[in-house]
Parts: C-alpha cells; sequence; structure tokens
C-alpha cells in the first residue's frame, strides 16, 4: 500500500516542485525587479511557509467561508436588519470604511498579484498569490455587505471615484501609492509587515467592534469572515522579514528604514481609525488611547524584542505616536468638524454622554483642551453660526493630513507643529519629524505628490468653487454636513414611525 | 511586560469548539479570555494544539487545517504538519 | 538621498512650482493659539498684493467666525515669516516683504489666546 504523503512533502510537492531555473532567458531578467532596491537574496530555499495551503485546501475553505458569509448578508437583507444598528449615526464608520479602505483592498489584490510574478521564490510566490485572491475577496466582500446600506443611507454611492479625488480620501491612497511605486521587497515590507502585522489590530478592530456595539451584524459577519484570511497575512508579514533579515546582513538597514518610513506612514492613516473611533460610534467599545497601548505599546514592544537578535529596533519616532495617542482623534474630529461641508459623510458634536465618555477616556487631554472647543462650536451652532472653515487647509506633503497636529513632545499641545524642507528651489511644509525624515530621505517621490488642495487651487478639480469641486468628487448635496438634521437622519427616523424633528443629542 | 507572549483568537462558534476545547486541554499554563463573539488564548513562549485530541473532541475526522474557517488571530512563529499546530515565541 | 529606480534616473516632477497656480502664489498662514481652525490655511494670493490687503480683505473671510476676531489690534500683532520674526509693511507687496510661493505666515494675538483662553 502506497505510504499517504504528509502536510510537508504535500505542500513541498504542489509548490516548490513547480518551479525551475529559467534556461531561455538569463534569471535576472525574469525576475527583473528583484536586485534594484539593494536587497541581496542569497537563496530562496531557505523560505519557510507560514502556512502550509495548497491550492486545493484553499479553494475549500474559502469558498466555504464565502458560503457561510453571504448567507449572513442574505438574511441580513431579508430582514432589513439595518433598522438595527444603534443609530444612523453609525453608518458614517461605514461611509470612511467604503470610501477608504476598501479601495486599499483592491490596490493590495492588485500589488500581491505584482509580487507574485517578481518575487523568485516558489514558496513567495504562494504565498503572495493566495493574498492576493484574499484581498480581492476583501474588496469584493465588503461591497457586497455595505452595498445593502447604499440603499438606504447617502455618502455610499461611489468610493471608487471619490478615493482618487477626495481630500481626506488622498490620505490612504497616498500611503498606498507610495508602497505601489516602490520595489517588490518595500511593499511587502509596507503592507505585510508595517500594516499587515505591526498596525493591522489598529484598523480592524475599532472598526469590528465598533460595528459588533452598534447592531451591524453584517459588518460583524464580514470582518470574522475575513480575520482568518489576516492570520495568514500576518504570518506571511513576520515570515517575509525573518527571511530577509537571515538573507544577508545588509538587509538589515533597507529593511530598518523600511519599517521605519512604513510605519510612520500607516500610523497618519490611522489617525482617521481614531476619530471614527472615538467620535462616529453611539456605542464605543474602546477608545483610541487604550487600542494603542494594547495593540501597539505593548504588542510591539514583544515584537520588537523578539526580532532584535536580528538587528531591528522600534520603528523611528513610534514614542511621538504614543504621546500623540491622548490627542489623536480630537485632532483629527477637528479637522472633520471644520470641513464637514467638504465631507462625504455627516458629522455632529459629541453630545453629553459622549462627552463624560471622552472625559473618562482622556483624563490628561480631554477637558483641559477639547471640551471648551465643543462648547465654543455649540455656542455658535446654537446662535444659528454653526462653525466651518471658510479656506482650504494646508496639508502635509507626505501624509497629505491637514496639518492639525502639534507639539505634544515639547509639551505645547495648541501648537501646530511646522517643519519644512527645500528641494529644487521650493518649499515643502510637513507636519511632523517623522514626515520631515520621509520627505528628505526621498525627495523626488514627494515633490511629484499629487495634494488636493493645490490641485484645486491649479484648477484642476472640476472649477473654482466648493459646489463646482464636490460635484467633480461626485457627492450629492445630502452627503455632507451635519448629522442632525440631514437626510439621513430624517430617513433613519421616518424607518422608525417617529416624526422627522432633528436633535442636537445624536450621540 | 511578557516578551515573548504567543496568542490564538478563535470565533466562539459550534465550528470551533473542537480547536476551543483542545487548546484548553493542551495548553493548562495558557490564560483564557472570553471576549463577545471570541475566545483569547494567550500564553508565554507556546501554544499547541494535535490532531488526536481535536478529533477525539469533534467525534470525527479533523483536518487541522479545518482552522483557517474560525481563526481569527494569532501572534507567534507558526510550525504545523498533519499531525500538530503550534506558535511559538523566544 | 535618491529614490531608487529600475533603470535610469527617477523623474523630478515639481507638481506644484508657482507657474502652474495662474498668476497666483500659495502663502500658508495661522493664527496661533487657535486650533479650533485645524490647521494653517492655504491661500492663493497675488505676489504684487500689497500685505495690507490680508488683514483687511483675506483674512478675515476665514477667520472672522471666531469670536476673539473682533477684538485683534492689527498694530499689536507678532507676525513670523517662514520661521523667523518680521514686521511685515503694510504697503508693500507680499513679495516686497518677502513673501514667497509657499512660504508659511503665522502671527500671535498677545492676549487673545483662543476660546476662554483655551488655545482654541
Amino acid at each position: 500500500m502506497a505510504r499517504k504523503l504528509n502536510m510537508r512533502k504535500r505542500y513541498e510537492l504542489l509548490t516548490r516542485g513547480l518551479g525551475w531555473e529559467p534556461t531561455y532567458q538569463p534569471r535576472e531578467k525574469v525576475f527583473s525587479n528583484e536586485t534594484y532596491e539593494g536587497i541581496k537574496i542569497t537563496d530562496w530555499s531557505k523560505w519557510e511557509d507560514p502556512f502550509r495551503l495548497t491550492v486545493d485546501a484553499y479553494w475549500k475553505y474559502q469558498a466555504e467561508k464565502d458560503k457561510k458569509l453571504y448567507a449572513v448578508m442574505d438574511s441580513f437583507a431579508q430582514n432589513n436588519a439595518h433598522l438595527n444598528v444603534a443609530d444612523a449615526s453609525y453608518v458614517n464608520a461605514l461611509k470612511l470604511f467604503i470610501q477608504g479602505v476598501t479601495p486599499l483592498e483592491y490596490a493590495a489584490h492588485r500589488n500581491f498579484a505584482r509580487l507574485a510574478r517578481q518575487f523568485g521564490g516558489e514558496g513567495a510566490q504562494i504565498a503572495c498569490q493566495m493574498q492576493s485572491i484574499d484581498e480581492l475577496r476583501h474588496a469584493q466582500t465588503q461591497i457586497h455587505t455595505i452595498s445593502h446600506y447604499n440603499k438606504h443611507f447617502n455618502g455610499l454611492h461611489d468610493p471608487f471615484h471619490m478615493f482618487d479625488r477626495v481630500w481626506y480620501l488622498s490620505v490612504p491612497k497616498s500611503y498606498f501609492d507610495d508602497a505601489s511605486s516602490a520595489g517588490p521587497f518595500e511593499f511587502i515590507t509596507s503592507v505585510s509587515f508595517a500594516f499587515e502585522y505591526l498596525l493591522t489590530n489598529l484598523l480592524f478592530v475599532p472598526f469590528m467592534s465598533g460595528a459588533a456595539y452598534n447592531g451591524d451584524m453584517a459588518t460583524v459577519t464580514f470582518g470574522f469572515s475575513a480575520q482568518s484570511d489576516e492570520s495568514r497575512h500576518m504570518t506571511l508579514g513576520l515570515e517575509i522579514i525573518k527571511f530577509l533579515l537571515e538573507q544577508h546582513e545588509d538587509n538589515v538597514p533597507i529593511v530598518q528604514g523600511w519599517i521605519d518610513k512604513h510605519f510612520w506612514r500607516a500610523y497618519r492613516v490611522l489617525a482617521l481609525v481614531s476619530m471614527m473611533q472615538d467620535y462616529m460610534l453611539p456605542e464605543s467599545p474602546m477608545s483610541w488611547k487604550e487600542a494603542w497601548e494594547i495593540y501597539f505599546v505593548e504588542n510591539a514592544g514583544a515584537l520588537f524584542n523578539d526580532l532584535g537578535r536580528y538587528g531591528l529596533r522600534m520603528p523611528r519616532h513610534h514614542e511621538v505616536a504614543t504621546a500623540e495617542a491622548e490627542h489623536l482623534s480630537h485632532q483629527v474630529f477637528g479637522i472633520f468638524y471644520n470641513y464637514t461641508h467638504a465631507a462625504a459623510l455627516n458629522l455632529g458634536l459629541p453630545g453629553e454622554k459622549k462627552m463624560d465618555w471622552l472625559s473618562e477616556k482622556y483624563p490628561n487631554t480631554f477637558d483641559k483642551y477639547y471640551r471648551p472647543r465643543y462648547e465654543m462650536w455649540a455656542q455658535m451652532a446654537k446662535e444659528g453660526k454653526r462653525f466651518y472653515n471658510g479656506g482650504l487647509p494646508q496639508l502635509c506633503q507626505v501624509c497629505q493630513v491637514p496639518m492639525a497636529f502639534t507639539e505634544i513632545g515639547k509639551g505645547d499641545p495648541m501648537q501646530f507643529s511646522y517643519r519644512v524642507s527645500e528641494y529644487n528651489g521650493e518649499k515643502f511644509h510637513t507636519c511632523s519629524d517623522g514626515c520631515k525624515d520621509i520627505f528628505d530621505h526621498e525627495p523626488e517621490k514627494y515633490v511629484h505628490a499629487w495634494l488636493p488642495v493645490h490641485q484645486i487651487l491649479q484648477g484642476n478639480c472640476g472649477g473654482a468653487t466648493i459646489p463646482d469641486v464636490l460635484n467633480w468628487y461626485h457627492f450629492q448635496p445630502e452627503d455632507s454636513g451635519e448629522y442632525a438634521g440631514s437626510a439621513d437622519e430624517i430617513r433613519w427616523k421616518a424607518m422608525h414611525g417617529k416624526a422627522a424633528e432633528s436633535t442636537q443629542d445624536a450621540a | 511586560m511578557s516578551d515573548n507572549k504567543v496568542f490564538m483568537i478563535f470565533q466562539d462558534t459550534a465550528d470551533a469548539r473542537p480547536f476551543i476545547e483542545a487548546l484548553t486541554q493542551e495548553n493548562p499554563a495558557a490564560n483564557v479570555v472570553h471576549q463577545p463573539g471570541m475566545v483569547r488564548f494567550e500564553a508565554l513562549g507556546k501554544l499547541g494544539i494535535t490532531r488526536e485530541v481535536v478529533e477525539e473532541l469533534a467525534g470525527r475526522e479533523i483536518d487541522l487545517q479545518e482552522m483557517h474557517l474560525t481563526l481569527i488571530s494569532l501572534s507567534g512563529n507558526v510550525d504545523e504538519d498533519d499531525d500538530y499546530f503550534r506558535i511559538t515565541r523566544h | 538621498m535618491t529614490v531608487k529606480s529600475i533603470q535610469g534616473e527617477y523623474p523630478v516632477v515639481m507638481m506644484d512650482s508657482v507657474e502652474r497656480f495662474h498668476g497666483n502664489q500659495l502663502v500658508y498662514i495661522n493664527w496661533d493659539h487657535h486650533t479650533s481652525f485645524c490647521s494653517a490655511n492655504t491661500y492663493p494670493l497675488p505676489p504684487d498684493m500689497p500685505f495690507g490687503a490680508l488683514t483687511a480683505e483675506v483674512l478675515p473671510g476665514v477667520l472672522g467666525a471666531h469670536p476673539d476676531f473682533p477684538q485683534i489690534q492689527w498694530d499689536k500683532v507678532e507676525w513670523m515669516l517662514d520661521g523667523e520674526g518680521f514686521t511685515p509693511d503694510m504697503d508693500k507687496s507680499l513679495k516686497d516683504n518677502g513673501v514667497g510661493h509657499k512660504s508659511l505666515i503665522r502671527f500671535r494675538t498677545l492676549g487673545l489666546k483662543g476660546y476662554r483662553g483655551t488655545g482654541n
């Protein structure tokens, strides 16, 4: 009787056995992107597969996950379960998600396919190929899940068009474009390690626990369905780093530089999530500060302790990110409150209950620095002069967030951080040492940035007025502005059989 | 600070039950935390399960890779074969 | 340090060079300790515009919403241009005051430090 092959052997035959040394063309021509970044791979056979899934097993389990997920989506639609969310104001978290995160999933799909082609080792090719399909699955399942909400709420109708144009969406877009226009090794360090391993919980947990606490069964189910893919992605992220560091000592400073850069860029993107977590959820599972403490300070500490033996250290400026944890969400909320008229989501001031929660979660900062701001704005709204910023913001050249971050490290949290560099006789402004370092290291890349505010002023965004620009963004008038009195709020009340009167205390 | 902490998190569902019970049984030193919709296992240095134990708990033949249906997250270095799955950190 | 490229030199494209702004230059202006305005603002301004037009016409449109604004005594304001203290000549142009493309102007109003002095 033939002996059954074990998992290792099966996997080896179905993956390694399918590679070969090219003879019609030189290897360097077939894998033309492997060396230009300076990374040295001496032996691809040293690759340790993070998971040993052959394609037949992969399809079987992914199909099973999809069947279960789509059954829940059908049930959600059949039962009008969108009526069970805590409040329609919660749906603004989903608007941010479909506009700002789903296009990243699609971009990840494209890039992992590129990596599957460009890496010379079969183990890495297989892992990247599966991740490419996973990411496409995530983009599709997110679109399917959130499309139900699109039938009932505004701002969800054209996310991919908005992603390429809208001012706050250039934050995730520019981050991912930065990685996409880098070589394969930088890309995988950025996305698989810095994002999918180091920081993934700071994206996923806020959105998914936010969904759970606010009655959004569809998104919770999507989240669990995707998380099992994410565990494979995380393991790939860790494996690629160890592999690169073990392959050649010359790789260590290059990889460290990429970790420094992409940790900081991803952290700045997560600023948008911090605002969602603290201000957009009627029921709040956890504050940004708490999440940062658990998922970065503790986890990253353990991780870099482990990686220390390879010569890696914690990412540069991580202590700034930790110091900012008590301010970040409030400063970003300030940005969106200033510009609610130009965003495809509805936002209002936090109500009393939410402010008490914020006081409790941020004992050192909320009452001193941010509650007074909301009192002033509430007074202005009461007088019929709801505050909007009538100008365009100054954007950071690198992270592209309006320059709302402050000199917390210097003990001056109400003083904006200004950094400036000169290149080719022109000035370039950045929001922090982290972003300035990134600019100064590769200025040719960032002088090439498509900054939304500058593009508007160049006349490239549909016209000279805000309505022209919003039209070019494919916004509908109902997409923007105060939550109180919005079309979403009116519809929500009608759905629940209540009279259409607005409330100031939506949270 | 526990520098060599490893963890595995499973969905709290019927499909995950044999894996959750095997983890509990085979890792007595692990800390088990129940959170909404999920069960989290934390330990110092290592966590692991064997196919034999999972099958006994499930009452049927098990392919350990079925865990891909209900695994939410893990932290540690993966080592797996047909008969076992473990994560470690030094 | 330059960007690594697969072949040749990475192209340098200055996406925000001054000629792209139809005769204007970009000027960033911020009122220190008034962080309820979430950041400095970006203004497209003619380089020949007199500095005094900033305080008389441009800034009121954006900053006027703040309760502190009507109380500003412009002759007591402290100015910074591109990181250095400076005293603008209100009658001279931006250009002649040394305000170039993408210059950063900051001003402070002593005694007015935001809503209830909280920096907001």
